[in-house]
């Protein structure tokens, strides 16, 4: 652009085209973010079951190893949904474009479809299993399809997007790592469930951290995230993640010291010990169940805030004038 | 980045929004050429502005924009501020005519797709039915467009957008079959005032700068080319415009930079997230069993 020759009219506020958008907001439908969330959860779990099942713990892995497969089969049927027809899922093959996010997601998406679901089949075939290439693969692919979807929305021109291009995919990560956990949670025998209760914990504060420090850095731009609708989901995200957190927290054995060896199923267990055994399961499921609510909600919170930004305008202008 | 890497010259728009009189003929040229269906047909009061914004059925698009000026701001301040203002009330109220000096302007220009060279919808697109033309347009397929939505939010003027009917993305071809026709695009032969100039994009960028430099000498400082520079973030528009207010006040971005430069970042930051998640989710499994 030209340098500024001169200012006509004096002002203290950007000047905007009767207050109406620079930047179109998104037209995704949906099914986008429950897309975000079904992704997320099947490269947590991707990574939790391979992790699983190479530590020599079947019955976590053979439950993570279901999460990774429900979100690899659920999220291309999102995709098609919000597209239309199958049809059209199928034009995003017809080319590799590396400056397409959306493009790379697609092949990403089907890359570790194929290997989760040879890895899930192997797994629930053979219990014995300890592990082999499809594993490393799921792993491998999942992690960065948990992520990506966090690249997709910031590579754009969606301003409360884009200047979150750094922090996203942190937030991404840890809300797909806190679902994965939560989903195996809700299955798995309590005997080994301590993986997966420790990480949904620790996953939890991750996602609140990197969520602070994302709003922080974006200064102004925070706004989209905390007003409106995209504000009311989050909000709801914090409260679910936090209190899933505490719930596994409670129930954990590592805070009851003194049953750290007790383990369901053992006839010879007293009274009390069964009873500690069933509120313990009672708080797990409670927990796996909040920290997947919290998981989804954080995903329309994004999304709703993308619609936020792009639908004022000012947020663009400020954005180009700090930069 | 799919930047422009042609050989044959490369065309564009040349939009002087000061000689723009807001006739729309451009719009309804334009439509009628690509049979763009119709869309909003009601009253905006927004001005003479009653079509929006540009979009799937708005492929050029007028803006209007009525401004009242500080007293006597183009020639220094007058004698007497006070009967000045008297007066520009009596003119607001109707009692009074206007005159050239009263402070009031009315900016008109004919928004359309800006032919990145650099262009963020292309290289978002993800089944290639963008795609840049021999004359270094940027033109969707409707065969390959699979309606993602993605280049919509990958713009960074919001040209883009989809039919509701079809979900498809449609925008601007700058005319791609009467380019192939050798004909001039139809919003430019039907502007009757050649506020919208077609040509080879090198010849437009000299024809702004001298039409620029004109205006600043009969004393309208304020004209200012935008889009014409291929350092800037998009690494110059192929329709680049000659403004008259800074550019948010027509709802342009006042320095867009298209979204694949920040691509290194992105795609840092989300395997670095990647790896940090299978490195935690690794570590939970340490420790005592129980």
């Amino acid at each position: 652009m030209s340098p500024r020759e001169k200012t006509l009219v004096p002002r203290e506020e950007p000047t905007t085209y009767y207050g109406r958008p620079i930047v179109k907001p998104p037209v995704w439908k949906p099914e986008i973010p429950f897309y975000f969330f079904f992704g997320g959860l099947a490269g947590g779990s991707a990574v939790l079951a391979a992790t699983a099942t190479f530590a020599g713990r079947p019955g976590l892995a053979r439950r993570a190893w279901g999460g990774a497969f429900v979100g690899v089969t659920v999220s291309p049927l999102l995709l098609i949904k919000d597209l239309g027809k199958p049809s059209r899922f199928l034009n995003m093959l017809r080319v590799f474009k590396v400056t397409s996010p959306m493009n790379i997601g697609a092949w990403l998406l089907l890359a570790n479809g194929g290997a989760t679901s040879l890895a899930a089949g192997l797994n629930l075939l053979n219990e014995e299993r300890r592990g082999g290439a499809p594993e490393v693969l799921a792993a491998a692919l999942g992690a960065p399809l948990a992520t990506y979807t966090a690249a997709l929305v910031t590579h754009s021109a969606i301003p409360a997007w884009s200047e979150a291009r750094v922090e996203m995919p942190f937030v991404f990560a840890a809300s797909a790592t806190a679902s994965a956990a939560g989903a195996a949670i809700l299955t798995v025998p309590a005997d080994e469930a301590q993986p997966a209760r420790r990480l949904g914990i620790a996953a939890a504060i991750a996602e609140e951290a990197t969520t602070i420090v994302l709003r922080k850095r974006l200064g102004p731009l925070a706004e989209a995230y905390e007003q409106g609708t995209a504000g009311k989901f989050g909000k709801a995200a914090r409260a679910l993640t936090i209190a899933g957190a505490l719930a596994f927290a409670v129930g954990d054995d590592a805070f009851h010291p003194d049953h750290r060896r007790s383990s369901i199923g053992r006839l010879t267990r007293s009274k009390d010990e069964r009873r500690r055994a069933k509120r313990r399961n009672a708080l797990s499921l409670a927990g796996g169940t909040l920290l997947l609510a919290g998981s989804v909600c954080k995903r329309w919170s994004v999304f709703k805030a993308g619609f936020q930004s792009a639908e004022d305008p000012t947020q663009v202008i400020q954005t180009q004038f700090s930069s | 980045m799919a930047g422009y890497t042609v050989d044959t010259p490369r065309v564009g728009f040349f939009t002087d929004t000061s000689v723009c009189i807001g006739c729309k003929a451009c719009e309804v040229a334009c439509k009628e050429w690509n049979k763009v269906p119709a869309d909003n047909q009601g009253y905006l009061g927004s001005s003479y502005d009653n079509s929006g914004e540009l979009g799937s059925e708005r492929w050029r698009h007028v803006a209007f924009i009525e401004q009242k000026l500080p007293v006597g701001v183009e020639d220094g301040a007058p004698d007497d501020l006070v009967a000045e203002a008297a007066r520009q009330s009596l003119v607001e109220q109707g009692l009074d005519p206007k005159t050239d000096e009263d402070g009031f302007r009315w900016l008109m220009s004919s928004d359309v797709c800006k032919h990145c060279t650099e262009a963020g919808c292309l290289d978002a697109c993800p089944t290639g039915s963008l795609f840049r033309t021999e004359f270094g347009t940027v033109v969707v397929q409707e065969d390959i467009c699979n309606g993602c939505g993605y280049c919509v939010v990958s713009c960074p003027f919001g040209v883009l957008d989809q039919r509701e009917e079809d979900g498809r993305v449609w925008k601007c071809t700058l005319c791609y079959d009467r380019l192939q026709g050798d004909m001039e695009p139809a919003c430019a032969q039907a502007c009757p005032t050649d506020s919208i100039q077609f040509g080879e994009l090198d010849e437009l960028r000299e024809r702004a700068a001298e039409r620029v430099e004109l205006l600043h000498e009969r004393g309208r400082g304020e004209a200012r080319l935008y889009g014409e520079d291929p350092e800037d973030g998009v690494g110059g528009f192929g329709a680049f415009f000659l403004l008259l207010d800074e550019p948010e006040t027509y709802r342009l971005p006042p320095d867009p930079v298209v979204p694949t430069r920040q691509a290194g970042t992105v795609w840092l930051s989300a395997l670095a997230a990647a790896g940090t998640m299978a490195v935690g989710i690794a570590a939970s499994f340490l420790g005592r069993r129980d």
